[in-house]
């Protein structure tokens, strides 16, 4: 079947959309940007195919009727047991590149050992790590970096201590190879590994139906060849992408579009994101009427929280939660960035207390977007929100007090997989470059 | 405003023709020791350039140097010295580069030293930094300074009170001043005789700009632009150099519509055309080469923009007037653009994207720049609600280097130029 | 009454920023009129001749949430205009039937020309004054500027506004004007009496006061600071320089005191003294006007200065006369005319053996301990020195 790809090459993740001729969306996928775009942007739309396959499954499945009622968890075991998959071929891959980089010079004379030890941390690891694939595990990430980042951390740190090995050097050996594993993409194919995955969900669980047919019909989903037939890339590094000019577009754009194609009410979209933050008015056709962007000033993007969080030694994804427990909300002034920082060591010393500076500080950078909103031509409903923002709860809660405050009842959208609205513009775009429909409608 | 670029540029005759004058007036300006010329400083709008020529003096332009250092990548250093001895970062940098080129010899860009000027003319035209500048400059020179107060035209109309004002100040403090620093008595004929000079090249420097409502414009209104004022912007209004200069420039520009060329770019002619746009505000003067392809590499033409009217409106029928000298001179400095207030330059935008058929309004934000600057949001939104065609905003500034962000702009130029399209064929169909 | 009593009252007004007095002025009579203006100075006399009430809009402070206002400008411009369209925007200046924009910097000059797009039914003026100093000629020009201000105000009152009742608002404001200069050089005296934030709210309610409510609460002050008895501290006695349009913070005038200066002058809301004599309330009043403005007023950046040596007089006469020990150079952020002054300024008291320090604020500055520190330690260097 013939089938589009956006992506949206962010500065922190890359996404990508596969849609079908039809402008239906059939799944999406993210990784995180990296320094090579190239790969970023070959990793997201590999993850996007890859749900795309799972929406050809969860069709297929939907036929049986035994299946009534669990093709969900059905698709769910076949998913992490793919990414069991492709993470054990990735830790492979992680294991001989690191017992490669042993055998350079710098470690003469200690890479027998040095190997040992590697041996180790990977048997160890893949026992461990294993766990996290198990039904009903939660992992905090899909990026390979992260899940094993952590882990061999904890596990080399063990048995450096061991063997009585340096863990600098175990250290440094995982970060050299983890950035060549990442930007090798698997290549081995897909379809085998759907295949094996589904045998480990039939041995895991009862399944109500005829395991055969399941598995024919699986095999038929993966019988049908995506034809990628045009691809339009967008995003702070489209300028990157290996992509003649044709085949990309603005990101302005293609988020005016996404947010239409979710919500075909939407006349103005905020996009918080990580450089940048855009107000953004479309027609009833999603077609951009006026944008503006935050100037040169980085206040009031994602970056500004990352900012506080490194100052306040947070996690980013710890900030908006914290925000949630303030009693009072400290008046913060400074938009600039640094001086926020400053401003915030000042209160803390005057005895505020965290959560309500944290506070003060999600309420800054909504009223930073808010102006934004105003200079585009404000807020018109339905009004839907997107960007790695509006996943923080804080940042929300603000938003609606304040649009409510200044626009009145509207209608606010916001989806959890905004994050895919530059994307799902971008693949709704490609549609219609590759199917020959106008470029307007 | 001349440019030292690095590759060779394709160049018309005009281009050259005014290189040399350019050049002719630096070598005239630094070798005052021997000639025993006296110097005026003063600033681009609302320049008195006829009279100061009427007194045999030469003009130096601050603005024109820093531009002259922008252009040459010089300027960042320039700024960065000024910032170190105490001048704040948040103010114009045309001011920063300015003393930071006195702080470094004060060289030309024929490379010979600048002559301390003998006047500070301070023509207080639509820029109140204008006034500050130059009270800079005498704490550094300490030379005779002239100050002319040319009041805001804040209800948009030029009253009988202001143009008093001015030529009163005109006629008891400046002319006396000039008289007794160039030591040579006011002749009213003679600076009639330059007025009339200047009246004659601003018609045909306004035939040239309007030549952009050709659809399918053979000029670029800003980049382009900015060479074609270059002249009477500066130290030739008022010439014979200049008359003859507009007039070959009239010549060509005759010869491309009549061949069907776009305008010119340093890369030869514009294949093709596009956008049609306005532009607001002034270039960025560090990376004016890299901006300005930004847009003919899309296809867009700038078809008019006020920064071309800084010296002087003419194209709304200011003519300099030999009959009328003092008073002419008065209106000349109160009707520059940056005088206008904000209503009055919101009515220019709006009858420039009708008259000039334009896509949209562009405004280039200059950080150093409030006269012009401040309220640009509000005068966007209001052209874009009377016009209904779409606006865009960038920012950027004069001569810092620090304050262009290329990957910034080129992002909202081309989110710009997609929207344009967008819009156009959702019109189509 | 006491001073403290006097200060609570300033500052719920200094709070309010709704301008509830200036709304019930208006309310309690009908056919009110209330003319808003912005620093540096206006000659309110002529707004008070007309029966209006002169309304001081010096910005939003830090209690103001800039939303709109911020639209409308980018981050290298100074916050007064963000947060006075801010007023504007959110309706907070719905009953004020005129603005005036006087000349200080090409923000609010461009200010003047935004305000007739916002509200094409105010009456709005920008209100030029002369740079030229000459009686025939700056004189002339500024006569006929005062006199279209006259005139606009009395066809927005559909009444004339006569030189009579110009020259009786002359004699209240001289009477203001006095009661100003008599506080401050109390102040100037013993700054532990008067402390600046104190001064400073009282001098802000006259901004939103009629002049003659704002006289008797001067004189109650006045009265009750003298009857008062406060400690003294070891503190070093500063000039503030550079404040005279957007205005910092209570908390960093606070902060300076606290950290060991006493303020003992200041170019905070100039409008109260900027005309520095008596102005002539016989005659013609509104060339007495501008010959006061030529020859007699304080100055600013704002102003053009004559010749190279008169470049920082004034305030060297301000830190001689206040027998001041430093001088602290504060100015807004991105604020043109002060920033381009100041290193002219700066040189003017090294030559004079003038210890002095600076920084910038914004009117919404939230973090006050840099501040307190340079204000410490410049106060600490002073002691140390003398």
């Amino acid at each position: 079947m013939k089938c589009f790809v956006g992506i949206d090459l962010g500065s922190t993740t890359t996404k990508a959309v596969v849609m079908d001729d039809n402008g239906q969306s059939l799944g999406h996928g993210i990784t995180n940007s990296r320094s090579n775009y190239d790969t970023a942007s070959k990793v997201a739309k590999m993850e996007a195919l890859v749900s795309a396959r799972l929406t050809m499954f969860r069709r297929a499945l939907k036929s049986i009727d035994e299946l009534n009622g669990m093709v969900d968890d059905v698709i769910d075991g076949l998913e992490r047991n793919f990414r069991l998959e492709l993470f054990l071929e990735q830790l492979g891959d992680l294991r001989q590149t690191c017992i490669k980089q042993v055998r350079q010079p710098g470690y003469t004379g200690q890479w027998d050992q040095l190997s040992e030890a590697l041996d180790e941390i990977f048997n160890r690891l893949e026992q461990s790590l294993l766990a996290l694939f198990a039904p009903g595990a939660e992992r905090k990430s899909d990026f390979f970096r992260d899940l094993a980042g952590a882990e061999y951390m904890n596990v080399g740190e063990k048995v450096a201590a061991e063997s009585g090995l340096a863990f600098d050097n175990l250290l440094n050996v995982y970060d050299k190879s983890i950035i060549e594993v990442e930007n090798r993409p698997p290549e081995t194919a897909l379809a085998e590994k759907f295949l094996i995955a589904l045998d480990r969900v039939f041995t895991e669980r009862k399944i109500p139906a005829d395991t055969q047919i399941v598995r024919s019909r699986i095999e038929e989903a993966l019988g049908i060849d995506f034809e990628e037939t045009y691809t339009v890339g967008t995003g702070y590094g489209r300028v990157r992408l290996p992509f003649p000019k044709e085949h990309i577009r603005s990101e302005i754009l293609c988020h005016g579009l996404g947010a239409h194609l979710m919500y075909p009410k939407t006349r103005t979209v905020l996009d918080i994101g990580g450089q940048d933050t855009k107000g953004i008015q479309v027609d009833g056709n999603g077609i951009v009427a006026n944008f503006q962007m935050n100037d040169r000033c980085a206040a009031g993007c994602g970056r500004y929280l990352g900012y506080i969080a490194d100052e306040m030694n947070m996690g980013l994804h710890e900030l908006g939660p914290m925000a949630m427990k303030a009693t009072r909300t400290v008046r913060i002034n400074s938009t600039c960035t640094v001086f926020a920082g400053a401003e915030l060591r000042d209160r803390l010393s005057l005895g505020e207390k965290r959560e309500d500076i944290i506070a003060g500080l999600h309420r800054a950078i909504i009223l930073r977007a808010m102006s934004i909103i105003s200079r585009s031509g404000g807020i018109t409903d339905e009004f839907t929100f997107t960007g790695g923002v509006a996943k923080n709860e804080a940042a929300v809660k603000e938003l609606r007090l304040l649009v409510n405050e200044n626009y009145g009842d509207v209608t606010i959208n916001i989806d959890p997989d905004s994050i895919y609205t530059g994307a799902l513009g971008a693949a709704e775009f490609a549609r219609r470059a590759g199917t020959g429909v106008p470029q307007s409608h | 405003m001349n440019t030292a670029a690095k590759t060779e540029v394709v160049k018309e005759s005009s281009m050259v023709r005014q290189k040399e004058m350019i050049a002719r007036n630096y070598d005239a300006l630094t070798s005052t020791a021997e000639t025993g010329k006296k110097v005026a400083s003063t600033f681009v709008p609302g320049n008195l350039n006829e009279l100061i020529m009427s007194f045999g003096m030469l003009n130096n332009l601050p603005e024109i140097n820093a531009i002259n250092n922008g252009m040459r990548r010089k300027s960042g250093m320039m700024i960065m010295d000024a910032e170190r001895r105490g001048h704040s970062e948040d103010v114009c940098t045309y001011v920063k580069a300015d003393i930071g080129q006195m702080s470094k010899g004060n060289i030309a860009p024929n490379g010979k030293p600048m002559p301390p000027p003998d006047l500070l003319l301070l023509s207080y035209t639509g820029c109140f930094t204008f006034m500050k500048w130059f009270e800079l400059l005498r704490h550094e020179y300490g030379c005779e300074t002239a100050m002319l107060h040319v009041p805001y035209t804040g209800d948009g109309v030029i009253t009988d009170n202001m143009r008093n004002y001015v030529v009163k100040q005109l006629k008891e403090e400046v002319i006396p001043k000039l008289e007794r620093v160039s030591g040579v008595k006011f002749d009213i004929d003679r600076l009639r005789e330059n007025l009339r000079l200047s009246a004659q090249a601003e018609d045909d420097l306004v035939w040239v700009l309007q030549s952009a409502r050709n659809v399918r414009s053979p000029i670029d209104a800003y980049f382009g632009g900015v060479y074609y004022i270059g002249p009477i912007f500066s130290a030739f209004r008022g010439t014979q150099e200049a008359v003859d200069y507009y007039r070959v420039l009239r010549g060509e520009i005759e010869e491309r519509i009549k061949k069907g060329l776009g305008p010119i770019t340093p890369e030869g002619d514009m294949p093709e055309e596009k956008y049609r746009l306005v532009v607001e505000g002034p270039p960025n003067w560090t990376s004016f080469r890299e901006f300005w392809k930004m847009f003919y590499d899309e296809g867009a033409v700038v078809v008019s923009s006020t920064y071309t009217k800084v010296g002087g409106v003419y194209d709304l029928g200011f003519r300099h007037d030999p009959d009328n000298p003092i008073e002419s001179l008065a209106d000349y400095c109160l009707g520059c653009y940056t005088n206008r207030n904000l209503p009055t330059r919101v009515e220019m935008l709006e009858n420039y994207i009708e008259e000039y058929q334009a896509d949209g309004l562009l405004i280039n934000s200059i950080k150093s720049c409030n006269s012009f600057s401040a309220g640009q949001l509000l005068m966007m939104q209001e052209v874009e609600k009377r016009t209904g065609k779409p606006a865009a905003f960038i920012e950027t500034d004069l001569v810092d280097p620090r304050y262009f962000s290329a990957a910034n702009v080129k992002n909202r130029l081309e989110s710009y130029f997609q929207m344009v399209d967008q819009k156009r064929s959702a019109k189509a169909a | 009454m006491s001073t403290s009593t006097i200060i609570e009252r300033c500052n719920e007004l200094f709070e309010d920023l709704d301008f509830t007095a200036a709304r019930e002025w208006k309310a309690a009579e009908a056919g009110r009129k209330v003319i808003g203006f912005m620093p540096v100075y206006i000659p309110e006399e002529i707004i008070h001749a007309a029966g209006m009430l002169p309304l001081g809009v010096v910005g939003g402070g830090d209690q103001l949430e800039v939303i709109h206002g911020d639209a409308y400008y980018q981050s290298y411009i100074c916050r007064i205009p963000r947060s006075t369209i801010e007023l504007g925007v959110t309706k907070r200046l719905d009953f004020v039937d005129g603005m005036l924009f006087p000349s200080i910097c090409d923000v609010i000059r461009n200010l003047s020309g935004m305000w007739k797009m916002l509200y094409p039914d105010v009456y709005v003026r920008y209100f030029d004054v002369p740079q030229n100093y000459l009686n025939d000629i700056g004189g002339e020009y500024y006569r006929h500027e005062l006199e279209e201000l006259r005139d606009g105000l009395a066809e927005l009152n559909g009444n004339e506004i006569t030189d009579e009742a110009l020259n009786a608002s002359i004699k209240i404001y001289n009477e203001r004007r006095a009661l100003v200069r008599e506080i401050y050089a109390f102040r100037s005296e013993t700054p532990w009496r008067a402390p600046a934030a104190e001064v400073y709210l009282l001098m802000r309610a006259g901004l939103v006061l009629p002049v003659e409510e704002h006289i008797v609460m001067m004189r109650d002050y006045l009265e009750a600071a003298i009857a008062e008895d406060r400690p003294m501290r070891d503190s070093c006695r500063v000039v503030i320089s550079g404040s005279f349009c957007e205005q910092p913070p209570l908390n960093l005038i606070k902060s300076i005191e606290m950290s060991g200066c006493y303020i003992v002058d200041d170019d905070y809301l100039l409008v109260n003294r900027w005309l520095l004599e008596d102005v002539d309330a016989d005659g013609d009043p509104l060339l007495n006007l501008a010959l006061a403005f030529i020859h007699k007023s304080a100055d600013t950046a704002a102003k053009y200065c004559t010749s190279k040596e008169d470049v920082g007089q004034f305030l060297l006469e301000s830190v001689r006369n206040s027998n001041a020990e430093g001088v602290i150079f504060a100015a807004p952020s991105f604020c043109d005319p002060a920033l381009l002054e100041r290193p002219m300024l700066a040189d003017r008291m090294s030559e004079h053996n003038i210890p002095h320090i600076s920084f910038k604020y914004a009117e919404n500055s939230g973090q006050m301990q840099p501040i307190r520190e340079q204000a410490g330690t410049f106060a600490d260097s002073i002691k140390l020195w003398s």
